[in-house]
């Protein structure tokens, strides 16, 4: 079964008065589970949108949305926080880390709101900073930490309750060309592991690490293939 | 359980944001310290006046009739009952031999006098003169010493017994028992002292009081166009409202009313007073608290302002919350706690001012900071904090989080 079913996903942005913006217009999409998707496609073409939608931080105007055969357009926003919490780990593009809290509490947070007690969540969250490299950090906060520190500890957050899917939306927009590299081997090893990624990028060669690439062009699919440069490392892994 | 670790981390929120505004968060609950201290000082000092008052009210008696020319209380024509007569102090006898209901009977005259030892003084004394019977009529206490005797009342002799605060005046260290001092320039001898009853500045108590022998007062200070107050003490006070009838029909044949016509007296008691004084009492309370109260509103409107602002300050934060599974219950709860901390740390600071400045209030009135206004403000704060805060919290809970994700 596939983790995530879009069928004509349509999202529109009223402006005001009769003015539209179509942001998708009509998206199919089907992933399956442990698959490393890659999102392509010129600026403004949605796919922070598509993204946001997959991520139940946003509902379609219209199509279908099934998660692991659930249908989530109709959710409520309880329903919604409850599979953000646990069935999807989001990354962002400027880590989104909450600036008064250092590393630990930062990742234990998602554990807190899924109501785990608070030994099972020390112990979770310091064994997923301690899986991130980042096991000699685990108080510090994030200005006392580098970018490519933060977006660890954001990967960190996000693996935390073991979800689903892990969503990305331009991790490395933020990072030098060398931690961007870090980061992504870090994805590489978390989908040799059984995690299902899906990336956002502009970058070609970040692209390159995922096996599925799906491009975007004013709301509509253009092309989804699978990536044919594939590194020799990865392809003998992943057989 | 969930509930309670959702508290805890609002609460460690809370704990951050007021740390990390300290300026702000001061001058926001400052309004709530103020309404706290205002609210607190208000209900002490109603406290304090009602507690005056019962006990004043406690002096009369519950179970002491005062026969009397005018009613304590009530809507008489003045006109009608300005030229009634005068009562006359050998009634008192009078009464005591016909009434089956009373324990004693004690007539009291009284005059304002300067009552001094020395060059120790009191100006404004109240002296009365009455019988040895008043200490069975009147619930009083000696604190020391005793009341004069049938015959030292019979016979006029130059004696007092003294209220607790022309004790203390004249007798700031010494004990006051068998010296003599002047009451109205004539000398009397201290038998004995009375307890303190204190009261509403003890005017109706028998701490300003000197007594004497009424045939002592007659003869120093003249007994004819006073007023007469006939107290009678009932023994059982369960058959009060008999006690009145009899003695009602007492007077009317002492005074030779005919039947039909009104009676030219009134039968005053306690009762009256308090009767009187409660919607009084109730009304001054309600008009103190709401005033007070509205500082109290505002103090509510700064830290919703505030919150307001904290809100929109923190809508990233709420944005990241919500993205990774925060509940709009969860946010709102957040919120909620911050403002409810906020009041709670002005209502602690506000009855930390309080306190000192109510033991103020106490050198006034008999009165204590009551544990249950402790309570009450704190409830109130935390009420407050609630109240003021739930529009900015509400606002938080329902907001996008994509929208919030990209405030900056
Ligand atoms: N809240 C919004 N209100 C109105 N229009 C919006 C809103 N969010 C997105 N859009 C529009 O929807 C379209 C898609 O936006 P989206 O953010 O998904 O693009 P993107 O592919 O992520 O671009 P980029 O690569 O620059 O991040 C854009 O035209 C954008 O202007
Ligand atoms: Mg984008």
């Amino acid at each position: 079964m596939n983790v995530i079913e879009l069928r004509d996903i349509v999202k529109t942005y009223d402006m005001g008065g009769a003015e539209q913006v179509l942001a998708l217009r009509g998206v199919s999409l089907a992933i399956g589970k442990n698959e490393y998707v890659a999102i392509m496609g010129p600026s403004g073409s949605g796919k922070s949108t598509l993204m946001n939608i997959i991520g139940c931080l946003d509902t379609p105007t219209s199509g279908l949305y099934q998660f692991n055969g659930v249908n989530v357009s109709e959710m409520g926003d309880n329903d919604l926080a409850r599979v953000r919490n646990k069935e999807i780990g989001f990354v962002f593009q400027t880590f989104n880390l909450l600036p008064r809290s250092d590393a630990l509490h930062n990742v234990e947070l998602p554990l807190i709101y899924g109501g785990v007690s608070s030994s099972e969540r020390r112990q979770r969250a310091l064994e997923t900073l301690d899986h991130v490299g980042l096991g000699d950090r685990v108080h510090h906060k994030p200005n006392e930490l580098s970018g490519g520190q933060r977006q660890r500890v954001a990967v960190a957050r996000a693996l935390v309750t073991r979800p689903s899917i892990i969503l990305a939306d331009e991790p490395t927009g933020n990072l030098d060309t060398k931690t961007g590299e870090e980061i992504m081997a870090l994805f590489e090893e978390l989908h040799h592991q059984g995690n299902t990624i899906i990336l956002v990028t502009h970058e070609a060669d970040i692209a390159e690490h995922a096996h599925r690439v799906v491009r975007l062009r004013d709301g509509k699919i253009e092309t989804d293939e699978p990536v044919q440069k594939r590194r020799v490392k990865t392809a003998a892994t992943a057989s | 359980m969930y509930l309670l670790t959702e508290l805890k981390e609002g609460l460690l929120i809370s704990f951050r944001a007021v740390r990390a505004n300290k300026m702000r968060s001061v001058l926001t609950t400052l309004g709530i310290v103020i309404g706290i201290v205002s609210v607190t000082l208000m209900s002490t000092a109603i406290e304090g006046v009602n507690r005056a008052f019962a006990r004043s009210a406690a002096a009369f008696g519950t179970d002491v009739l005062y026969i009397q020319r005018f009613p304590w209380v009530g809507n008489e024509d003045w006109a009608l009952i300005r030229n009634r007569r005068m009562l006359e102090t050998n009634f008192a006898a009078k009464i005591e031999r016909q009434s089956q209901f009373s324990d004693a009977v004690a007539p009291v005259v009284g005059t304002r006098r300067r009552v001094n030892l020395g060059d120790l003084s009191m100006e404004d004394a109240f002296v009365s003169g009455t019988t040895y019977q008043y200490m069975n009529a009147a619930g009083v206490t000696l604190a020391d010493g005793r009341f004069f005797t049938a015959e030292e009342s019979s016979g006029g002799r130059p004696v007092c017994t003294i209220g607790a605060n022309v004790a203390e005046t004249l007798f700031p260290r010494e004990d006051p028992i068998g010296k003599v001092i002047r009451v109205g320039g004539y000398p009397y001898t201290v038998l004995g002292v009375f307890e303190k009853q204190g009261g509403l500045f003890g005017v109706f108590t028998s701490d300003n009081r000197v007594f004497i022998p009424l045939l002592s007062f007659e003869s120093h200070f003249g007994g004819r166009r006073r007023d007469v107050t006939i107290q009678v003490r009932v023994a059982d006070i369960q058959q009060m409202e008999d006690a009145k009838l009899e003695l009602e029909g007492i007077m009317r044949k002492l005074r030779h009313i005919a039947p039909g016509k009104k009676s030219d007296f009134s039968i005053n008691q306690q009762e009256l007073l308090t009767e009187t004084f409660a919607p009084i009492s109730l009304t001054i309370a309600s008009i103190g608290l709401f005033i007070t109260g509205l500082s109290l509103f505002v103090g509510g409107i700064g830290i919703m302002n505030i919150m307001f602002v904290s809100v929109t300050e923190r809508t990233k934060e709420i944005g990241i919350r919500k993205a990774i599974g925060a509940r709009q219950r969860t946010i709102l709860l957040q919120f909620l706690v911050e403002a409810a901390a906020l009041c709670l740390i002005g209502g602690i600071i506000g009855l930390m001012i309080a306190f000192p400045l109510s033991l103020i209030v106490d050198q006034v009135l008999p009165t204590a900071m009551p544990l249950s206004v402790v309570f009450i403000s704190i409830t109130i704060s935390l009420l407050v904090g609630v109240v003021s805060g739930f529009l900015p919290a509400y606002r938080a809970a329902k907001m996008d989080p994509v929208e919030a994700l990209r405030y900056e």
